[in-house]
């Protein structure tokens, strides 16, 4: 019982890491109907970003001997990095996305997997291979819950996810721009004859997003210090996987599904071998998506690729 | 008439332009060909003499390329060898056997295509076993960049002719890989897997496109696994769908230990040399080429542009999904089945998302719903990976920019939506200024 609920824990962290990944694919899948293929190494430059945040504000604090408390810097750490890696997503959705938005969905995608791997080679090329451990900004303690340990990163990865779910859903729902995103996400060709220009609402989808990645970056960076250009690959396509276990475009499915995909994993961790992990969770996913061939929350609808 | 306007029109033409196109005008393919076979000839005899006269250390191996990017002084040598060694004996050579070439084409043109297509392929396949002998790098760089070329054929197959966006081919690749090297290692070679060979060595090369086929045909089975659910969801679930299959594979290899589990499977016999990988290209570039020309190719493309039309129409859907995605996935794996056998190791690591980037660049480079397109993009971006070489991870930048620009200006690819004729291809050509 105890190693269950300990699992769920588990399960609760992880899943914070693929939700708020999977919320940007889905975020710009429901305005452009494309996914941003770089959207998992936004994540990893995000968690770079805020490594060089982190960084800065330490070494301001021991040059100007302010004495800023660990969580002051952390969150400053999360307010900067998500503003400044925002930046990075309008900056991909110019490049790569606005000249292709009548071009066929593919090369969309390719192009986008092409800034991924530009992004993983670029910070390979600045950085170098050595790999960066991410400042420690507060230190660990660990409660206990009866048998179960929780240590106070654990909650605060959770608490900070759920936290800024909850302001996008806010944003989203009561918000001017919110409003117009979901005008955007129902009916692309009539909104923008509204008034709506959605070379305005595409670059805030993206940046929106991107600023979500950086803030899984940061809480991944958190629990498992060491950052390399690569993290962002597995982590994305798992995330992107969760995107559409939600239903495309659904914002409530790509949060659920994200924790769902955590819960999957680790617990086929615990039960089968955890060397079986992936096929196990991927084949319940194949399972998932052959009954359910449009996500929990996606309309059913079917799509003609434009080409 | 006609010819009289487009001799003005070209006649109009000024410039470098007009006056390369007079040059190369009226060459027909068996021309160039011999042209190519005569300049690896002369590389093959006199090419250590002329690269000793131009200052360069050896042989410039893949066109100078790596040498330059090595070392740029050596900038002119190397071009002056290009010229020297290909350039100007292509050149010569083509144009001078314009006539008699010109009168062999026209000769073919009127016997079975087959004919034709074998004393084309034969001259080619023997410039390469010149080209090929004088380096063993050469010789991995060819084998690999055909065995790109069946995979992107066989990815063009799902993604460009039925529009499906399918991201399971390494893992389709996987299964043909680890299959058939099963078949070579548990027959046929004494290998710390399996133990001791089960049948005498010397008949393995004969058996070993059985082990292809049989590593095509278990990937083949696996793609039902994709081809079912994609009767009820297609675009980004069925992606999502293949990309789990691709995972599954993967993950479910390593963790099979009698087939080398994470460790993987090495010691493959040596049998994909040259002629049996170009062969199976050539079969493979034959068969798809017909495959997608015939009724069912044609049935792809309506279920692209509109299933319920299709349906109406009287396309069997179903199978048509089926048959596309297991015959996509037939040629992935004997792909994959040569590919073990030409670096003689596999691994599941070899068959990741980085290799589905690839695939797709190649794929989407060259150009979707055609062989032409197929063919330029695997062998662009396989000569271009292995010519930036030097540049160590530069190149990983400049390859995707260059994925980019060709996105933004032909979203389909360079080449697409064309057809592959060797008909047309072989056609004598007569210059037009003749034609008067």
């Amino acid at each position: 019982m105890d190693l269950f609920l300990q699992n769920i824990v588990n399960a609760l962290q992880w899943g914070s890491f693929y939700a708020l990944i999977a919320l940007g694919y889905s975020m710009v899948y429901s305005i452009l109907m494309l996914f941003n293929f770089a959207h998992g190494d936004i994540f990893m430059v995000g968690s770079y970003i805020g490594f060089g945040v982190a960084t800065a504000l330490l070494g301001f604090a021991a040059m100007t001997g302010i004495p800023l408390p660990g969580w002051l810097i952390l969150i400053l750490t999360i307010i900067f990095t998500m503003f400044f890696t925002s930046f990075v997503g309008i900056f991909i959705e110019r490049v790569g996305y606005r000249p292709l938005r009548e071009a066929p969905r593919a090369s969309a995608a390719i192009t986008g997997l092409m800034i991924g791997i530009i992004l993983e080679t670029g910070n390979l090329a600045i950085l170098g291979a050595r790999r960066l451990s991410f400042p420690q900004l507060i230190e660990s303690t660990t409660y206990q819950f009866g048998g179960v340990y929780v240590t106070n990163k654990k909650i605060l990865i959770v608490g900070v996810s759920l936290t800024l779910m909850f302001l996008l859903h806010r944003f989203i729902q009561k918000s001017k721009w919110g409003m117009a995103m979901r005008a955007m996400s129902f009916d692309f060709q009539a909104v923008p004859l509204m008034g709506i220009s959605i070379d305005k609402i595409a670059p805030l989808t993206f940046a929106i997003g991107s600023a979500l990645a950086a803030a899984a970056g940061i809480l991944y960076g958190l629990a498992y210090p060491v950052l390399d250009p690569y993290m962002g690959i597995l982590l994305g396509w798992k995330a992107f996987v969760a995107a559409i276990l939600g239903g495309r475009g659904s914002i409530l499915g790509a949060a659920l599904a994200g924790f769902m995909l955590g819960f999957i994993e680790i617990f086929a961790a615990w039960i089968f071998p955890s060397t079986l992990r992936d096929v196990i969770a991927y084949s319940i996913i194949l399972l998932i998506l052959t009954l359910r061939p449009h996500g929990f929350f996606g309309q059913a609808h079917s799509t003609q690729l434009r080409l | 008439m006609a010819s009289q306007e487009q001799n003005t029109r070209q006649g109009n033409k000024k410039g470098f332009r007009a006056w390369l196109q007079k040059l190369l005008a009226g060459i027909p393919l068996i021309g160039w060909i011999s042209g190519l076979f005569a300049a690896v000839l002369i590389e093959y005899f006199l090419g250590d003499l002329i690269s000793y006269y131009l200052g360069l250390p050896k042989i410039p191996v893949l066109f100078g390329f790596l040498t330059v990017l090595k070392k740029p002084l050596l900038m002119p040598g190397t071009i002056g060898y290009l010229i020297l060694v290909y350039g100007l004996p292509i050149l010569l050579i083509a144009k001078s056997l314009r006539k008699p070439a010109n009168k062999l084409a026209a000769f073919l043109d009127k016997g079975p295509v087959s004919v034709g297509a074998v004393i084309h392929l034969g001259l080619f396949y023997g410039a390469m076993h010149f080209w090929t002998d004088l380096s063993d790098y050469r010789l991995l760089v060819l084998k690999l960049t055909m065995i790109a070329i069946m995979l992107t054929l066989s990815i063009n197959v799902i993604n460009g002719y039925m529009g499906e966006f399918s991201c399971s081919h390494p893992g389709f690749m996987a299964l043909g890989a680890y299959g058939a090297s099963t078949i070579t290692l548990l027959l046929f070679a004494n290998d710390k897997l399996f133990g001791d060979a089960l049948l005498p060595e010397a008949l393995g090369l004969y058996f070993f496109p059985l082990a292809l086929i049989a590593g095509g045909l278990i990937a083949a089975l696996g793609a039902l696994i994709i081809a079912i659910p994609s009767f009820r969801t297609r675009g980004d679930y069925l992606a999502i769908i293949s990309l789990a299959f691709l995972f599954i594979v993967k993950s479910l290899i390593e963790n099979l230990e009698f087939i080398g589990g994470p460790r993987g499977m090495s010691s493959q016999p040596n049998y994909s040399n040259l002629p049996m990988v170009f062969i199976v290209m050539v079969l493979c570039i034959w068969i798809i080429n017909n495959f997608v020309r015939s009724t069912m190719g044609k049935a792809l493309n309506a279920v692209r542009d509109n299933e319920l039309a299709a349906e109406v129409m009287t396309v069997n859907t179903r199978k048509t999904k089926i048959i596309a995605f297991m015959f996509g996935a037939f040629w992935a794996g004997v792909a994959g089945g040569l590919f073990a056998h030409v670096l003689r190791y596999v691994n599941p690591g070899s068959f990741g998302i980085q290799r589905l980037a690839e695939i797709l660049a190649m794929v989407y480079f060259g150009g979707l719903n055609s062989v032409t397109g197929s063919i330029v993009g695997a062998v662009s971006i396989s000569i271009l990976s292995e010519a930036l070489r030097p540049l160590e991870i530069y190149k990983w930048i400049i390859i995707p920019l260059l994925l980019i620009l060709v996105m933004l200006f032909r979203p389909t690819g360079l080449i697409a939506f064309t057809e592959f004729n060797p008909k047309e291809l072989m056609k004598p050509k007569k210059k037009r200024i003749e034609e008067q």
